[in-house]
């Protein structure tokens, strides 16, 4: 647990979370975040040793359904919402690097 | 096993394979699974990714996803479902619901046809992203101007199957995607056809002395897009990078594309760019743990996989699963099987299997079981020569006629009879009184001639075994 | 006649016709809205044509539904197909889904008329209405004050009579406390009881969708109308609604009800008071009333602060410009993103962000949002002990009234403490509602929170209609 978020911790995952951030808000978020985290130390102190996380607050499993197709979107519809289309996709600016 | 990997070094090789599954729907909701139609024509606000959309499971991924479990010989075990976050333009949410540290196959295995034991650290499921086409520059991602997006494939359902990396060459890995796609499609749980994407292959390489047990730094290589390109992309980076490390340089660890015009991997992300998938449990899913009642189910209805089909054959013909290998391939086996059940010789069932009827596959198709066994014990009591043998399948293969027996008569394919075949043979010895010094001298080779010369004569009728015994007996006699 | 229930009635057997009913509250509207906005966005147009539809059918005898003609506003990141759903964000504005929520669908069913979308705090990130991204909504008892959040444009559209019911979403409180600042009846239902396809995510494992309304029989008949198993929601329940109606007036003879201890700490004394007059008055009903003690509760804060970020931050990655909404453009993908959220999301939002990404990257992940999931079941587990001796439990809904404008922006913890009372029941997924009862010395409504196990909804309507008797009984008499 870091004493305190400096703002290299803020950049970093200011890019994780694709944000831009001026330098005020690196500043001013370095600062709220490390207050919240404060607060949250009585929760790392506690024992919870043997207790198992909540994922889920009900006891579910095994959700499923039938392998039947249902219809879906007119693609009409759904470029009409879209920034920028080409050809019946939507187009993005350059993608500089290959998906992991 | 490392042929490939001269000068003392070996190469240490891990496969991640996606498999697409045959389901009519997608993952987490009822578009249609299809491939080449219309961009963005099967899509749903879920697959979409739309603000206020929710996942719910396909129960058939599932049970295709238990049937790889089980032929891949896995733990098949309860599960559940994680976000791994990260952002690309063709992923709808910026997260790929998928799982990571409880899967729902574990710790199992995939026999090589060479009888070589491949483990499989997991099989686990996840959900297929959109396809991107980039634009202007070439279709290559480093000169484009823009890219497009489809996301029909988008939620389509996967199976990723991670080997250990205990691939030990261009070769074997080659060996092991082909086994795999055979399991696969065995399975039902795929259509196998690399060339629509149904499977696609990553292979993890690194190289280090030959006889270390400690792993040298790795390289993923992406984008190969067939068994050939994988075996040329193997062998490519373990060069390239035995020749970093012999000239003292260090490999660094890094994706890499493989070019296939060019025959070379290049390096795609700057070594910085470690993802952190900030991973942890989907909330809008539960957990799967499939009951012993469906996991029982799984197991009642599998076929028969590749390695069993191997094992079967192998034994009821006497000979080492390696050997019927290809005949599995071929879908073959049946055929084979059901011919020695009917008591035909074995030996020569397996030869003119693998020889006359693997080269005519639509033939094949035509031809019983009754009838190949038929004929195959026709040449094996005598009855037809080799020759015959094969001119009789070949008319059973061409369609002429399912009975043997009336071909062969048909042709006049009568084995000749004792003296008339000793007159032939005597003319050809009597013809040829040079060569049948050196035969009485000893020679081993020139009974050759004496028997191509008898075939001549008879025009194939004669049984070169016959030939070569009175031979000798004129020889002794 | 203003309940929806009398209005359902009415509107059903032809006594009113429901062109009447929603002519009477855009009157409302038009009157009150431009100081207090509420509404994103009015449907005055569709809602008379609804309307319209409705009496004809009325005059056809067509069966019309449980909600007739009964005016309700909804909450403006529940999805309206073809109309503008934004979560009062500048990343959705003016984005239409093609979809309906499910309680949507299920609302038109029941022959519901939309009067419009409420505002909300930006992605339901808030305590007060204020991170909205088109200006906050105002509290009808008190201009100057908030009405609460994030659910503040439902609970002052109903506090102000423009619709007898609206729809909210509660996280961490955001039904509940806006409709104590607000003095309404807000519920939250055990989570799954009401589905979540078409509600915009902020945090997963923690949102439910629940009702508004002037009276408790009126939120028991919309949560009947809403509640139910869908199969689009994986985590939405098999149990059938419950039917809730008759609970209200069963009364509470032979109840035990508990307070919570640790969340009478650090409350404002004349909310304290009520709270404690609440008690004394279930007591006079016939509940056995203790105090008790739900230890782990105190650790709600601390571990709502962890996950709801966590899993808003991965909720909202979606917002990147590629599909729809806000885009920002930019010669490469990469700045496209981080230009367009930037400039699409308020500062609420991206703290959120900023702190859930921050939980769940790597190296921190098991000290934060681990521990958090851990402390999670602390809390469910102090519950349950709790309910083994007691049928319902009783708390404040928030420490103080409704506080003034400004009053908590300065430190964004301070705006997180008003959800120290609603958070534990999000948590462990139980139901909870707010009912109103008295008043501070501002003269400003408080209300008392009465807590449920798990399905207990019927419970908790019983605790809630002996209340609301006698608060009602309390103000006649005054």
């Amino acid at each position: 647990m870091p004493d305190r978020i400096t703002p290299d911790d803020v950049r970093h995952v200011a890019r994780l979370a694709r944000l831009a951030v001026t330098d005020e808000e690196v500043e001013l978020f370095a600062g709220q975040l490390a207050a919240v985290l404060e607060h949250a130390t009585d929760v790392e102190a506690l024992d919870t040793s043997g207790v198992p996380p909540t994922a889920h607050p009900l006891p579910l499993e095994n959700v499923l359904r039938d392998d039947v197709v249902r219809t879906g979107v007119d693609r009409e519809e759904v470029l009409r919402m879209a920034p920028g289309t080409e050809a019946g996709r939507f187009r993005v600016p350059r993608i500089l690097g290959e998906a992991p | 096993m490392s042929a490939d990997a001269p000068g003392g070094w070996e190469v240490v090789i891990g496969l991640e394979v996606h498999c697409e599954l045959r389901t009519a729907t997608k993952l987490f909701c009822g578009c249609r699974n299809a491939f080449g139609e219309e961009p963005n024509t099967n899509v749903c606000p879920v697959c979409l990714g739309l603000p206020g959309s929710l996942p719910v499971l396909n129960r058939q991924s599932v049970d295709y996803a238990m049937r790889i479990g089980e032929a891949l010989h896995c733990d098949i075990r309860r599960s559940i479902f994680h976000r791994k976050n990260y952002f690309y333009p063709d992923m709808p949410k910026d997260y790929q619901v998928s799982q990571y540290d409880e899967p729902i196959n574990a710790e199992g295995w995939l026999e090589l046809p060479d009888g070589k034991r491949i483990g499989v650290t997991r099989a686990h499921m996840e959900e297929d992203t959109g396809k991107s086409t980039h634009m202007g520059g070439g279709g290559r991602i480093g000169d484009a101007t823009h890219s497009l997006v489809d996301y029909n494939r988008a939620g389509v359902p996967l199976v990723e199957i991670v080997s250990e990396p205990e691939i030990g060459s261009a070769e074997e890995a080659r060996a092991y995607v082909s086994e795999l796609r055979a399991i696969l499609v065995a399975t039902g749980a795929s259509d196998g056809k690399m060339e629509e994407g149904s499977l696609r292959v990553d292979a993890n390489v690194s190289i280090r002395p030959r006889g270390a047990t400690a792993f040298g730094t790795r390289c993923e290589i992406k984008n190969m897009n067939s068994l050939r390109s994988l075996g040329r992309a193997i062998e490519y980076e373990t060069k390239r990078q035995i020749v970093l490390l012999e000239s003292g340089d260090r490999v660094v660890q890094e994706t890499r594309h493989w070019n296939e015009d060019e025959g070379r991997t290049s390096s795609m992300r700057s070594k910085e760019e470690a993802f952190d998938y900030r991973y942890f449990p989907e909330p809008d899913l539960v957990p799967l743990a499939p009951g012993a009642e469906w996991r029982s189910a799984v197991r009642a209805a599998m076929p028969a996989m590749p390695f069993d089909r191997r094992r079967a054959l192998a034994t009821a013909a006497g000979t080492e699963p390696g050997a019927v290998a290809l005949l599995v391939e071929q879908d073959l086996d049946g055929l084979v099987l059901a011919a020695i059940a009917e008591g035909a010789d074995p030996r020569i069932a397996l030869n003119r299997a693998a020889n006359e009827v693997a080269a005519d596959p639509d033939g094949a198709a035509r031809l019983s079981a009754a009838s190949f066994a038929r004929v195959v014990t026709m040449e094996a009591t005598g009855k037809l020569t080799a020759t015959q043998s094969k001119q009789v399948l070949a008319a059973m293969l061409a369609g002429e006629s399912d009975d043997p027996d009336a071909i062969a008569k048909d042709r006049g394919f009568e084995v000749m009879d004792t003296s008339a075949l000793e007159a032939v043979v005597d003319e050809v010895i009597a013809a040829n009184p040079a060569p049948w010094q050196r035969f009485l001298d000893g020679d081993p080779k020139v009974s050759g001639l004496f028997i191509g010369q008898v075939m001549k004569k008879t025009q194939g009728q004669a049984d070169g075994k016959a030939v070569t015994a009175i031979l000798q007996t004129r020889r002794d006699g | 006649m203003r309940t929806a229930v009398d209005i359902a009635e009415a509107v059903r057997t032809g006594a009113r016709s429901a062109v009447d009913v929603i002519d009477e509250h855009l009157a409302e509207v038009d009157r009150r809205e431009p100081e207090i906005h509420a509404f994103n966005l009015v449907l005055a147009d569709e809602a008379r044509r609804a309307a319209a539809d409705l009496d004809r059918r009325v005059a056809a005898g067509e069966s019309v539904g449980r909600l007739a003609g009964v005016p309700l506003a909804l909450k403006d990141n529940l999805c309206t197909r073809g109309l503008p759903t934004t979560c009062s964000s500048r990343i959705l504005d003016g984005w239409c889904p093609p979809y309906d929520a499910t309680v949507v669908e299920r609302l038109r069913a029941a022959g519901a008329v939309f009067v419009g979308k409420t505002n909300l705090d930006e992605f339901a990130m808030g305590s007060s209405t204020e991170n909205s991204a088109f200006g906050p909504t105002r509290n009808p008892l008190d201009i100057t004050r908030v009405p609460g959040g994030s659910s503040g444009g439902s609970a002052a559209a109903v506090a102000a009579g423009f619709a007898p019911l609206a729809l909210g979403s509660d996280t961490g409180g955001s039904i509940r406390q806006p409709a104590a600042f607000c003095g309404v009846v807000g519920v939250k239902p055990t989570y799954g009881a009401v589905s979540r396809y078409g509600l915009i995510a902020f945090a997963s494992s923690l949102d439910q969708i629940g009702p508004f309304s002037a009276t408790v029989a009126d939120s028991a008949l919309l949560l009947e109308v809403i509640a139910g198993h869908d199969p689009l929601d994986s985590t939405s329940i098999q149990s059938p609604a419950p039917s809730l109606t008759e609970a209200v007036e069963v009364g509470v003879e032979g109840l035990r009800i508990g307070i919570i201890r640790e969340l009478m700490d650090g409350i404002d004394a004349d909310v304290a008071a009520r709270v404690r007059e609440a008690a004394d008055v279930l007591a006079a009903a016939g509940a056995k009333v203790e105090e008790v003690s739900v230890a782990a509760t105190i650790y709600g804060l601390s571990a709502y602060y962890l996950i709801a970020p966590a899993e808003a931050s991965s909720n909202l990655s979606r917002y990147d410009g590629v599909r729809y909404g806000l885009r920002v453009d930019a010669p490469d993908i990469t700045t496209m993103y981080e230009q367009t959220r930037a400039a699409g999301f308020g500062p609420e939002v991206k703290r959120r962000i900023m702190l859930g990404t921050y939980a769940l990257s790597a190296g921190y992940y098991d000290a934060y949002y681990g521990q958090a999931q851990r402390v999670r079941t602390l809390i469910t587990r102090d519950f349950d002990s709790a309910y083994e001796h007691f049928d319902a439990l009783l708390s404040p809904t928030a420490p103080t009234t409704a506080f003034a404008f400004g009053a908590k922006t300065e430190n964004p913890l301070a705006m997180y403490l008003s959800d120290v009372c609603t958070i534990p029941s999000n948590l462990a997924g139980h139901p909870a509602m707010s009912v109103p009862f008295g008043t501070g010395d501002d003269g400003l409504p408080v209300g008392v929170q009465v807590l449920a196990p798990a399905l207990g909804e019927t419970v908790m309507f019983r605790v809630a209609g002996a209340l609301e008797a006698a608060a009602t009984a309390a103000t006649v008499m005054a």
